[in-house]
């Protein structure tokens, strides 16, 4: 077998040479041709209350379509001569993301900003300094959660719109462990909120899926109904059972110090992370939770069950696969994840449950599983991305305050229109493509 | 609670009904034809941005009435280019559609008027104004007829009025014209009506266009109607009351009407009252306002009279090769 293995052994080689070959061609491209448009638009670059002249934006949006072509076209040779198994994995989503930010770019020109200037601004924010990346990997830490567990139902075809809900009641475990259980270290704390987050978030899913595998009731219009619930019970109880007396903020005492987990700066100062960094433990939390949902949809036996059953639901039926098992065990792993979310932003961050701990995490989410098409390393890419986003969307409602921060949801329902709804549009020309080269060759 | 007590509830319910009520119907609409919307919200959104932003810049409410409309007809547009055209997941361009109009009109609104995503005030003919209906002054003097006419029928902007007749219209194109079969036909068994030869898309993206109008109404009732002007998320998740309305009401126009007004007495019940004890048992506001997703939920899960959609709602067709 030594040949076979060898064979084996120089495809692999061959590959990576040109995957570097391939980067090193788009990475050069870009630097090129940023350089080149850079050059082209300073002198047309305006005073702090004009706007830019037409042709400078003109410029920049042919240069971030000749960019995107560029990116593409060479990942697409790739894919096309070396793995053409990963046309659906790479290049669908990464086609998605062009026409996402290229249509994001259109709405920055056309309330006369510079989409170049605002990309490096952004770049530079989430990941230009030690501040920056505890933000970012802060922010990626909620949108793993809750990527995952929309990934998760997105194996068993189920849409899970519900995580904000499930998230705020995670924190309400989370809240009540680490409120009336006197913890004497921060690991156990950990363990004991993870666990109350994780059972919370399931029993918030938990009547959405029994609905629906019991009566039929639609998922996603009951995880809707259950999210408005949810903010309003929170916000009933912040108010009037868990407020601390004489005080008028509508949120819990603050947790007991032993229970603070560490943050970057305690766990690793020499990487910059600054004293005040958000980014805690719970990041560990998450990468092994997607260890753990890789192995549950990839290597158990369940996870192959909740596949055949999102595949086809008769033909996961005549198998054997109990529909009604599936429905509940998928969303309540999926409502699970939701609420772990919580150690991060309540146990980690706040440090107390406030009104509105999950601040639209829940929502991102969706975008984040789409755009890593369920896959656990998709999702932690996405996640970064969308952590990139956030932190970086912070830095630029400093730096350019003509573009808000709401820009961030266009960008995140592009993303979901370009990865989710208008997914056919992106993949006919693709085949189309892949069509016309086997032609040819 | 006195008389005059209980028309100002009865008034402020229908008032606050009426979003829920245009925007309920809009989804009857496309729901009858097989295309889930839940990107009502997302409409009645931009169609208040945009109603709010062309009454400010022409100072005339009928303009902004127009944009409105027209705003959020683009976005129905591209829920029926996802979900039809592109047979994609009627659920995620929803979702996509709600992001959508809730960033883009800060970002907008933000650039056109930095007022912090709030568009100026509005004032006179920007506004749509109340209207007194004949003899209301004079019949005030009746018992109880009077004030009934005066205080709770008369006195509403006209939209109030075009989406209490919507109900009629709405039962009448669905239920007694050619077309409201094939739309209903549409959404039960499109298979059937392609062989009947009625192009299946042309049908939805007639619903879809639709319901881009009603909601535009809807919008531009919140934001000119309603309230002064368009302030940050301001639909409020009026979009999700109304499509739990509309499951409420079982896919029908007349309980559309029903589950409105209900919807509307809840809402108006949480404001005006901020303590209200039932057998003596105080209920909290926060109760009052997940009451209307607590009922659809127990609805959907068909203990009190099963809610059964439209057989082929959420399924792109594919036309048979």
């Amino acid at each position: 077998m030594p040949d076979a293995a060898n064979t084996r052994l120089a495809g692999l080689m061959v590959n990576l040479a040109l995957v570097i070959v391939a980067a090193a061609v788009i990475y050069l491209g870009l630097r090129w041709m940023t350089a080149g448009v850079e050059a082209l638009i300073a002198p047309a670059t305006p005073g702090r209350d004009e706007s830019w002249p037409l042709w400078a934006q003109v410029a920049q949006l042919v240069y971030l379509i000749l960019s995107s072509v560029l990116a593409i076209g060479v990942m697409a040779l790739l894919v096309f001569f070396r793995a053409p198994d990963l046309r659906d994995a790479v290049l669908v989503p990464a086609t998605s993301i062009a026409l996402a930010i290229i249509v994001t770019a259109l709405v920055i020109i056309a309330i006369g900003e510079s989409p170049l200037q605002a990309t490096q601004v952004m770049v530079r924010g989430a990941i230009g300094s030690g501040y920056g990346w505890g933000y970012t990997l802060f922010y990626a830490t909620n949108f793993i959660f809750t990527g995952l567990a929309v990934a998760v139902a997105f194996h068993a075809r189920m849409f899970n719109i519900g995580g904000e809900g499930q998230a705020a009641i995670g924190g309400l475990g989370v809240a009540i462990v680490c409120l009336s259980v006197p913890l004497p270290h921060w690991s156990i704390a950990l363990l004991a909120a993870t666990i109350g987050a994780a059972v919370f978030g399931a029993a918030w899913a938990a009547i959405p899926a029994y609905l629906q595998a019991r009566r039929g009731s639609h998922i996603v219009i009951t995880t809707i109904m259950f999210n408005f619930i949810a903010s309003a019970l929170l916000v009933y109880l912040l108010v009037n059972v868990f407020r601390v007396p004489g005080s008028m903020a509508p949120e819990t005492a603050r947790f007991a110090e032993a229970t603070r987990l560490p943050s970057a700066h305690d766990i690793a100062p020499w990487l910059g992370f600054r004293p005040s960094t958000p980014l805690n433990v719970s990041f560990l939390v998450a990468l092994a939770a997607c260890v753990g949902v890789w192995l549950l949809i990839w290597k158990s036996r369940l996870g192959y069950e909740i596949r055949a059953f999102g595949h086809s639901q008769t033909g996961a039926v005549y198998a054997g696969i109990h529909p009604v098992r599936i429905i509940m065990l998928s969303m309540l792993i999926s409502g699970g994840l939701s609420g772990m979310m919580a150690l991060n932003a309540v146990m980690g961050e706040a440090e107390r449950l406030v009104l509105d701990p999950v601040q639209g995490a829940g929502f991102v989410g969706i975008a984040v599983a789409l755009m890593g098409r369920s896959h656990p390393l998709g999702v932690f890419l996405a996640a970064l991305l969308f952590g990139m986003l956030y932190q970086g969307g912070a830095e630029l409602e400093f730096e350019m305050p003509a573009i808000s921060r709401e820009m961030l949801l266009v960008i995140q329902a592009l993303v979901i229109l370009f990865t989710g709804a208008l997914d056919n549009m992106v993949r006919a020309p693709i085949d189309r493509l892949f069509l016309y080269l086997r032609k040819g060759s | 609670m006195d008389l005059s007590t209980l028309f100002l509830l009865l008034d402020s319910s229908v008032r606050l009904a009426t979003p829920l009520l245009l925007a309920c119907l809009a989804g009857l609409f496309s729901e009858r034809a097989g295309i889930i919307d839940i990107g009502l919200e997302g409409k009645l959104l931009i169609a208040a941005f945009f109603s709010a932003s062309a009454a400010a810049y022409t100072g005339n409410v009928w303009l902004g009435l127009l944009a409105g409309i027209a705003a959020s007809m683009v976005f129905s547009g591209l829920h029926g280019l996802a979900s039809i055209t592109f047979q994609g997941n009627q659920l995620i361009s929803g979702v996509a559609l709600n992001f959508l109009a809730a960033g883009m009109t800060v970002v907008i609104g933000e650039s056109w008027f930095a007022l912090g995503g709030r568009t100026p005030q509005l004032e006179g003919a920007a506004r749509f104004q109340n209207i007194t209906l004949p003899f209301a002054e004079e019949a005030q003097g009746v018992p109880f007829i009077g004030p009934l006419y005066h205080d709770l029928i008369s006195g509403h902007s006209i939209l109030v009025y075009v989406a209490l007749l919507m109900v009629p219209l709405t039962w009448w194109v669905l239920f007694r014209t050619r077309f409201g079969l094939r739309l209903r036909a549409v959404g039960e068994n499109p298979a059937a009506v392609d062989t009947a030869g009625v192009s299946v898309t042309g049908m939805r993206f007639t619903a879809v266009l639709i319901a881009g109008v009603l909601c535009g109404i809807a919008g531009a009732y919140l934001a000119t109607g309603l309230s002064a002007g368009f302030v940050k998320d301001m639909s409020a998740g009026r979009g999700f009351i109304a499509l739990a309305a509309l499951i409420f009401a079982k896919w029908r126009p007349w309980y559309a009407l029903m589950a409105c007004l209900l919807f509307g007495l809840l809402d108006a019940t949480g404001s005006l009252f901020q303590n209200i004890r039932i057998l003596g048992v105080a209920v909290p506001v926060q109760f009052m306002q997940a009451l209307p997703y607590i009922l659809t939920v127990v609805i959907l899960a068909g203990f009190v009279g099963r809610a059964i959609p439209p057989k082929a709602g959420g399924v792109p067709y594919v036309k048979e090769q």
